[in-house]
C-alpha cells in the first residue's frame, strides 16, 4: 500500500511494522510527531506495544535499555539536545549490548536555539558504539528501521536511523508500506540468547576491573565489525523481498567517473541531480553516498576511490578545530593507500541553510579549478 | 516535474492543501513532495507551502525557488508581500477571488485563473465567518486549471484527509471546480 506521509511518520510506521514492543519516549521538535503517532497507535490498539511516557530523554534511553535487556524489541526517537542529554546512557546501551533502534532527527545544536537540520548532533555520538544510518528519503527511513532491527539484533549493538529535520521530517512523500506478513517473515521476533528475567532478579553491569573490561570492549568492536557485511546482506535480502535494495554505500555513475562527489543523507540525494547536469556538460563525475557511518565502510570507499583522480566530500556538520566529519573519515580510510587521490572537504548547509543543485555544481566546478586541497575546510555559502 | 508554491495565512489550511494535492496525485502513481516553509507557524501570519510532482523518484531535496505555478489562498496578501517572485514566465496563478481573471493585476507574463473560494467556503460553513477555511475549495480550481489528477481522485482524497465536515468539503471542491474562471 502506498501512503503519503511525513518523514517522522515513516519512522513511526517503521517501528509499528517491525512490531516494536516497548516505546519509552520524550517529545522534542522536530521529532515530536514520531512519538505522537506511536502513542496514538499504542492507545488505540493498532500496536501491541507499551508506550512509556518519561520525564526526559535520559530516562527514555534508560527505560529503553531496561526493556531491551528483558528481550523486548524497543524503539525510541529523539533529536539534537535530546540526543545530547542521552549521551551517558548511549554508552550504556552499547555496553549492555541492547539492540535498541532509535530514530534521530538531525537538528543543529543550541545556542542559539534553532530547529533546523545539521548532522553534528548525531556525529557527536560517533564514539559511543551506536551504529548510524543516514537516510535520503522517507521510503528509506521506513525500510531502514526494519533492516536496523535485523542487523542490530544479529550483532547485539543498537542502531540509529537518522533523517534531516524538516527536509525529511516534515516533508510529505509517497511511501510504500510493506506487507506485514512479509515483514514478519523477514524480521522474526527478537530472541536473545541472554535476557534479564524480572521474576528472577540478578545484578547486572557491576564493577569490572582491568582484568575483564578490556575483553568486553574487544567484543563490542568485533560485533560492530561483523555488522559491516551484515548491512549489505540484509539490504540485499530486503531488495529481494521488497524490491528496494540497500547497502553500506550507494553509488551513482561511478563506473567511468574521474571525479567523485561524496556526501550523505538528503545532500547526497540533491547531489545526484547535480551529477546528471554535470554529466550533460561532459563532466566524468560520479556520486558516492555514505549510508552507514558506523560501522564505517572503509573498504568499500577505498575501492571506489582507487579509480578516481579527485574527490570532494560535502559535509553538513563540523568538528570544531578540525573539519567536516565525513571528510575526516574518508581521508583516514585512504591514507595508507598507494597514491590516494586528493580529497577536498566542503562544509555546506550548516544550521539548515538550504543546499541547492546549483550549490553542488558550484562546489564541484570550484574544486576542479583548484590544484590541490590547501586547507581542510572549503566553506560553501557562509556569509562573511 | 511540476513545482507549485502556495500562499495563504495561518489557519486557512494552506499546508493541508499542499498535502491533499500531493496525496491525490500520489494515488494516481505520481511521486510527490509537499512541505511548508519550515519554521514557526502562527495563525493569521502569511504562510507558504510547496509541492513537487513527478513521474519518478524526486531526488532534489532543496526548497523551491522558481515554481511553475502559484496558488494564492489569501488575496489580501497581494501587494503586501511579493507573490510572484521566482514564478516561471507563462506559469498559472490560481487565486482566491470573486473577480474575473482579467481584473487581477500581476506584473509579468502569467496566466490567471480565479476561484471564489472564500464565498464557497462560507456557503458550506467551512471555518468561521471571520476566518473561513478555503483550502478544499481552492483545490477544485487548481485541479481544473492544472489537471494534475482526476477530480474524483481529488474529492476522494479530500474526504480522507479533512478532519471534519467531509461532505461539505467535497461539495466545496466540486463547486469550485465549476465556478473557476480562466483557461477557457
Amino acid at each position: 500500500m502506498r501512503k503519503v506521509m511525513i518523514g517522522n511518520h515513516a519512522l513511526s510506521y517503521g517501528a509499528k511494522i517491525s512490531r516494536a514492543q516497548v516505546i519509552p519516549a520524550y517529545p522534542i521538535t522536530p521529532q515530536t510527531e514520531v512519538v505522537e503517532l506511536l502513542s496514538e497507535m499504542c492507545a488505540n490498539g493498532e500496536m501491541d506495544a507499551k508506550f512509556i511516557k518519561v520525564e526526559s530523554e535520559h530516562s527514555a534511553m534508560t527505560a529503553s535499555i531496561g526493556a531491551s535487556a528483558t528481550g523486548a524489541r524497543v524503539f525510541t526517537a529523539t533529536s539534537a539536545q535530546g540526543l545530547a542529554l542521552m549521551h551517558e546512557v548511549l554508552h550504556w546501551a552499547v555496553g549492555a549490548r541492547t539492540p535498541i533502534v532509535m530514530g534521530n532527527i538531525n537538528r543543529a545544536m543550541a545556542p542559539p536555539w534553532t530547529i533546523w537540520t545539521e548532522q553534528t548532533d548525531s556525529l557527536a555520538q560517533r564514539d559511543t558504539g551506536w551504529m548510524q544510518l543516514y537516510a535520503q528519503n522517507s521510503q528509506e527511513v521506513l525500510d531502514s528501521v526494519i533492516q536496523a532491527y535485523k542487523v542490530a539484533e544479529a550483532v547485539q549493538i543498537p542502531a540509529m536511523v537518522i533523517l534531516a529535520a524538516f527536509v525529511l521530517s516534515h516533508t510529505s512523500e509517497a511511501v510504500e508500506l510493506p506487507e506485514q506478513g512479509k515483514v514478519d517473515e523477514f524480521l522474526p521476533p527478537y530472541e536473545p540468547e541472554y535476557r534479564i528475567d524480572p521474576a528472577n532478579p540478578h545484578a547486572f553491569g557491576g564493577l569490572t576491573g582491568p582484568d575483564g573490561y578490556f575483553e568486553l570492549r574487544y567484543q563490542i568492536q568485533k560485533a560492530i565489525e561483523d555488522a559491516l557485511p551484515k548491512w549489505d546482506e540484509v539490504g540485499a535480502e530486503f531488495g529481494e523481498v521488497f524490491g528496494r535494495k540497500y547497502g553500506l554505500i550507494e553509488t551513482y555513475k561511478v563506473e567511468d567517473a574521474k571525479n567523485l562527489i561524496i556526501s550523505s543523507a538528503t545532500l547526497a540525494s540533491t547531489a545526484r541531480t547535480a551529477v546528471d547536469t554535470l554529466r550533460e556538460k561532459g563532466e566524468k563525475v560520479g556520486l558516492l553516498r555514505i549510508r552507514i557511518f558506523r560501522p564505517f565502510p572503509s573498504a568499500q570507499i577505498r575501492s571506489i576511490l582507487s579509480s578516481v583522480d579527485r574527490a570532494v566530500v560535502v559535509d553538513r556538520n563540523i568538528s570544531f578545530g578540525a573539519s567536516g566529519i565525513f571528510y575526516q573519515e574518508v581521508k583516514a580510510a585512504v591514507y595508507n593507500e598507494k597514491n590516494p587521490p586528493p580529497i577536498f572537504g566542503v562544509i555546506a548547509g550548516i544550521g539548515g541553510r538550504d543546499v541547492t543543485k546549483k550549490d553542488i555544481i558550484d562546489i564541484y566546478e570550484d574544486i576542479m579549478r583548484m590544484d590541490e586541497p590547501k586547507s581542510d575546510i572549503i566553506w560553501k555559502g557562509v556569509r562573511l | 516535474m511540476v513545482e507549485i508554491r502556495l500562499h495563504g495565512r495561518g489557519g486557512q489550511g494552506t499546508v493541508v492543501a499542499a498535502k491533499i494535492l500531493a496525496a491525490a496525485t500520489a494515488k494516481e502513481g505520481k511521486y510527490v513532495q509537499a512541505f511548508p516553509e519550515y519554521g514557526v507557524e502562527r495563525r493569521g501570519a502569511p504562510v507558504k507551502a510547496f509541492i513537487r510532482i513527478d513521474d519518478g523518484i524526486i531526488y532534489i531535496k532543496s526548497k523551491i525557488y522558481e515554481p511553475d505555478h502559484l496558488v494564492i489562498l489569501e488575496p489580501a496578501l497581494i501587494g503586501v508581500i511579493d507573490m510572484t517572485y521566482g514564478l516561471k514566465e507563462g506559469g498559472w496563478i490560481v487565486v482566491n477571488s470573486n473577480k474575473n481573471p482579467e481584473e487581477m493585476k500581476f506584473d509579468g507574463n502569467f496566466k490567471i485563473a480565479t476561484v471564489p473560494a472564500t464565498k464557497i467556503a462560507l456557503k458550506h460553513h467551512l471555518g468561521s465567518q471571520s476566518s473561513p477555511i478555503v483550502n478544499t475549495a481552492i483545490l477544485g480550481g487548481v485541479v481544473k486549471i492544472l489537471g494534475l489528477c482526476k477530480l474524483e481522485t481529488l474529492t476522494e482524497t479530500v474526504k480522507e484527509l479533512v478532519p471534519i465536515k467531509e461532505d461539505e468539503n467535497v461539495a466545496a471542491t466540486l463547486e469550485a471546480f465549476e465556478l473557476t474562471k480562466g483557461g477557457e
